[in-house]
């Protein structure tokens, strides 16, 4: 619970209820939105083109903290899902000629879909080997799209081309970039909307005591499949975006271990909550960049090996020591830092 | 208020088994449960009294037998169906959401009465909105009743014992219900919380009249209540009837007067004087 500076009143349940609540809070809304969409004014191009990955993660990682850290069902196929939506878009604009503003949302729509046929065995399987059923997914996933060569490409991927808004290009780094940040702050209002209404109250009570939730009249069979569609649209949206920006799909590019470095962005960011999955995605983005930028002075000075290492070992220490030392993430440490500030000096 | 004439059955149990590989948890129960009283069920430890609330609330199937609600056969009903219909019931061992906070663990509740769906509620505009808004002034309506202002947007997580006891009886309220199933609302408290939470059973089953003129469970009261409970004083203070199990089967039924005299009971329950 975030406590409100003294003086702020609510005069009725709809005030009470909004999201932005004081001045302040819109101000430093303001800023975080006209820093983000100058980045492209005066970042380098690296820099930007991390801050667009970021972007892309970001939209995956509502999508996983909506179905893992709200209805707490754990999936380790997310990059699978990702991977769904990422092919779909490529084949929807490489083969189909479709343009790009219709085939994404389909290709969000079809990860979806495929996440409610994985999502079925979750009434009957629970924890650990829901866990496993979601590592089996990714599995079989990844080996469909090598096995329909004729549609995927197999291993050699499919091109994609440039992508186009209503005849306006994309092509461009900084557009796309708009792009994707136009998105990233529509999936977080909509995560947010969708998780402070009656879907995303089920959805934690689901999480927190599924017995107590049927019983309350839950339908958890129903809840369930539309935590997995709504997680697995995001995840499929993210997917067709990183394709088109990189014009290519490939299997390379959706890893089984991005599956796991989500889940380490919720736990670092914060299970269940819509800033911690942003928070999140930052950090370990960041740390994995920072790998890559210290790790070959390294290897000139301890042995090759280890620039490889360090981009497993640097955010998967930071992991451990969230787990251990604020297992609740950086979005509850931000919120004691601001209840701390607003009850200072007490 | 309590006139004999307008009783009628809610909830007929009828011949319920339910056995767990060889233990018989229940066999062959069959009890009424009338509009217009506050019947207790009672026994010792093991004899199958929450077993029975977890039948009527759809936790367990049992084997045999059928339950009515009004002429609907409920045994082996989907419980959030049984939710839909007007059952409600806290538990022994408080279940509730621990992640969210008091306010939205009531309202999580109402989702019965919702109508959006995840597509209104990612736009948060019109139809889910005014539901949103709509729902969460009956949810401070069920606030203000159980004087549990203070902890409303605090997570129930971090809440004291007795506290979480009275979250959980808000929700049950929040359904709406035509039968409330209390289990145990007692245990583990002290005489002062006990004498609250009885005070807040009472007023739930007399209804508050105008107090909450929109709120219809708050106004015209939950009429049939059936509880589970240990402490005798509580029982034969505020039940009308009790009913007894013993080892899955009812012993005897009756007023509080019937009971106390009823050999067999104290048997069975009360202890025979040495």
């Amino acid at each position: 619970m975030i406590r409100l500076p003294s003086g702020t009143y609510a005069q009725d349940y709809g005030q009470d209820a909004a999201l932005v609540r004081t001045k302040a809070n819109w101000a430093f809304l303001a800023i975080v939105i006209v820093f983000v969409f100058t980045i492209p004014q005066w970042a380098s191009n690296s820099f930007l083109a991390l801050s667009t990955v970021i972007g892309i993660t970001i939209i995956s990682a509502h999508g996983l903290n909506i179905l893992t850290g709200n209805c707490g069902l754990v999936s380790l196929g997310h990059s699978g899902f990702m991977m769904v939506g990422g092919y779909a878009l490529a084949i929807l604009c490489a083969k189909g000629g479709l343009p790009f503003w219709l085939a994404l949302p389909i290709s969000g729509l079809m990860a979806g879909v495929v996440g409610i046929i994985f999502g079925l065995p979750s009434l009957r399987i629970k924890g650990f080997y829901l866990i496993m059923a979601t590592v089996a997914a990714y599995f079989i996933i990844h080996w469909l799209v090598l096995q329909f060569r004729s549609l995927t490409g197999g291993t050699e991927g499919l091109r994609v081309p440039s992508p186009d808004l209503f005849g306006l290009s994309l092509k461009d780094r900084a557009h796309y970039f708009y792009f994707v940040m136009v998105l990233v702050v529509i999936a977080t209002i909509v995560a947010k909307n969708i998780l402070r209404t009656r879907a995303g109250r089920a959805f934690v009570a689901i999480r927190d005591n599924d017995l107590a939730a049927e019983v309350m009249g839950v339908n958890l069979f129903s809840y369930k499949l539309q935590a997995f569609f709504i997680g697995n649209v995001f995840a499929g949206i993210a997917g067709g975006l990183s394709v088109q920006y990189y014009l290519y799909a490939n299997v390379e590019q959706f890893p089984f271990f991005d599956s796991v470095w989500l889940l380490g962005m919720l736990i670092v960011g914060g299970m269940g909550s819509v800033s911690g999955a942003i928070y999140g995605a930052i950090a370990i983005k960041l740390l994995q960049q920072l790998a890559t930028k210290i790790g070959p002075p390294l290897a000139d000075l301890v042995n090759p090996q280890a620039a490889v290492g360090l981009g497993l070992i640097l955010p998967s220490l930071a992991i451990i020591l969230f787990l251990i030392f604020a297992p609740r993430g950086i979005s509850h440490i931000w919120e004691r830092l601001r209840n701390y500030y607003q009850a200072w000096p007490f | 208020m309590n006139d004999v004439a307008d009783k009628e059955t809610v909830l007929r149990i009828e011949n319920v088994s339910l056995s767990f590989g060889g233990v018989n948890a229940l066999s062959g129960v069959s009890l009424d449960v009338n509009n217009n009283e506050i019947l207790a069920i009672i026994g010792p430890n093991g004899a199958g009294k929450t077993a029975l609330l977890n039948c009527i609330s759809g936790f367990y199937k049992p084997q045999r037998g059928q339950i009515y609600f009004h002429e609907t056969k409920i045994a082996r009903q989907r419980p959030d169906r049984l939710a839909r219909m007007g059952i409600a019931r806290t538990f022994q061992n408080i279940e509730l959401y621990t992640g969210l906070s008091t306010q939205d663990n009531i309202m999580a509740a109402r989702h019965v009465f919702m109508k959006q769906n995840f597509v209104d509620g990612a736009l948060y505009y019109g139809r889910s909105r005014r539901e949103e808004i709509k729902h969460r002034q009956t949810v401070e309506e069920i606030i203000d009743f159980l004087e549990i202002q203070s902890i409303r947007k605090q997570v129930v997580e971090a809440l004291p014992y007795g506290l979480r006891k009275r979250v959980e009886l808000g929700r049950a309220l929040a359904l709406e219900p035509k039968v409330l199933l209390l289990d145990e609302p007692m245990a583990g408290m002290n005489l002062e919380e006990k004498e609250d939470i009885a005070r807040f059973i009472l007023d739930v089953y007399e209804g508050q009249g105008d107090t909450y003129p929109d709120n219809p469970v708050l106004r015209d009261g939950i009429r049939s209540i059936i509880l589970v409970e240990h402490d005798m004083g509580v029982v034969m203070d505020i039940a009308e009837r009790i009913a007894v199990l013993n080892f899955g089967r009812k012993i005897a039924e009756g007023t509080p007067d019937q009971i106390k005299s009823d050999p067999e009971v104290i048997e069975a329950y009360l202890g025979q004087e040495a």
